[in-house]
């Protein structure tokens, strides 16, 4: 049973920031596909909620060859997975959303909602994060824009306080001779991972190793990045033994919990192994690229 | 908490109701209009019985405040046919039994129908019907027939009538 609340429609989203700050206990909504449920469980409560869902203003995908991908927050999973423009230059994040819930969840939930809402096990987040991505968020006396790993502060948390609304995701610009990959682990297609893993490399003009990302999901409080198994990477010619090592630093840095879809001990298992195949696939991919 | 005015269409008709904010789009549709052919099933977006579709789009009634569709256009079940003749759909579920107890067939059939329309023509594989289906539930797992439909419509064995 979802409690009581005032519903507000701002006609903007000027009207929705200066709305968001004169009410103390308001949340807002967008598709809804997460708050909903946690409305109904009665976790969360909100005296005030705050639609942004027709705000259109929000609504885009932009990409410019050297500013990148801008994904506005009101935009749908489904338009990022039917993009033509996403799905030529950033694959994984298409093949991301693919696989993220199921379609009609996809039909209405939002990128910016997924973000805010700070489910580790969510999938954008790996993925973005593996990319580079930073998000822009704001309130009525301005916005910020910070890197997407540093967005999340705990399980359900960011970086966000009260009155600031996510606006923006950026992905910057595809670097040369780079891929990324990313796969989750569940058992029900449609299901959020019991695990996950991404991982973007991208090579030297001499093949070696310039940069690698690798993102563990559901691993932790928030989107995990494996710094330690990054720096093995850097400056290598990169092997499967390498893939291998990360693999194994990835397991054991990873914070996972134990519950009734797997064991701790599990879990550890296949972000190893999901680490070890997704580098090997982001590396592949580089060297096919331009 | 006041009430407020939703205006929207379902199945071409247009309706004006007075709802609660926090009224779900499936008990605006089952409650208020007696719309009875979507299913509430699981409740957590899990299952898809009750699956509509919204501006062309299929949604999760479950999932969605009604108060969002404010202007909008719904199709239910009860909307896929058309001067009383069943849509290609329809149709072919019967002709492939593609039922057993039922629950999940408002759903299916929403799902099923904006998969073929965004189709465009075009002919899927087994998977791609299979992926077009995987937010909908069947719990007495008759997949194959609910399938087997689906492929006679996109091979073009039915036809609109």
């Amino acid at each position: 049973m979802i409690n009581d609340f005032h519903y507000l429609k701002p006609a903007s989203v000027k009207e929705a920031l200066a709305m968001y700050a004169e009410h103390d206990d308001c949340k807002i909504i967008c598709g809804g596909q997460s708050l909903l449920i946690v409305l109904r469980q009665g976790m969360l409560a909100p005296e005030y909620l705050i639609d942004i869902k027709h705000l259109d203003e929000l609504s885009y995908i932009k990409f410019d060859d050297k500013d990148g991908l801008r994904l506005g927050a009101t935009t749908t999973h489904r338009e990022i997975e039917k993009s033509d423009v996403v799905a030529k230059k950033y694959p994984a994040l298409v093949a991301m959303e693919g696989k993220l819930a199921s379609i009609q969840t996809r039909n209405w939930g939002t990128i910016g909602g997924n973000l805010a809402h700070a489910d580790p096990a969510g999938d954008p987040g790996p993925v973005l994060i593996a990319l580079k991505a930073e998000i822009k968020y704001g309130n009525s006396k301005g916005d910020k824009t910070v890197p997407l790993d540093e967005f999340f502060v705990d399980y359900f948390e960011t970086k966000m306080e009260h009155g600031d609304l996510v606006l923006e995701v950026h992905v910057p610009a595809p670097e040369p001779k780079s891929g990324c990959a990313y796969q989750k682990f569940n058992l029900l297609d449609s299901d959020m991972g019991i695990v996950a893993a991404a991982a973007s490399v991208a090579l030297n003009a001499d093949g070696t190793c310039k940069d690698a990302r690798i993102v563990l999901g559901n691993a932790g409080p928030t989107p995990l990045r494996v710094t330690k198994a990054e720096d093995l990477l850097k400056g290598k010619k990169l092997d499967d033994k390498l893939f291998e090592e990360a693999g194994k630093i990835a397991s054991e840095e990873a914070q996972p919990v134990a519950d009734i879809h797997a064991s701790e001990e599990h879990r550890r298992h296949v972000l190893g192994v999901l680490t070890k195949r997704m580098l090997k696939k982001a590396f592949e991919e580089a060297q096919k690229a331009a | 908490m006041e009430k407020q005015v939703l205006r929207f269409k379902v199945n071409g008709d247009e309706y004006e109701i007075f709802i609660h904010p926090k009224t779900l789009l499936v008990e605006a549709i089952r409650d208020h209009l007696g719309l009875t052919g979507t299913k509430r099933g699981c409740d957590t977006v899990s299952c898809g019985a009750c699956t509509v579709m919204v501006n062309g789009f299929s949604v999760k009634s479950c999932s969605v405040l009604a108060i969002q569709c404010q202007g909008m256009e719904i199709t239910t079940v009860e909307g896929l046919e058309k001067n009383g003749k069943l849509s290609p759909v329809q149709k072919a579920f019967l002709d492939n039994g593609a039922f057993q107890c039922g629950f999940c067939t408002p759903g299916m059939l929403i799902s099923s129908t904006t998969f073929i329309n965004e189709l465009n023509g075009k002919v899927p594989s087994d998977m791609e019907i299979r992926e077009g289906i995987e937010g909908n539930v069947c719990r007495c797992t008759g997949y194959n027939s609910i399938v087997r439909a689906i492929d006679a419509v996109a091979q073009g064995k039915y036809k609109e009538e």
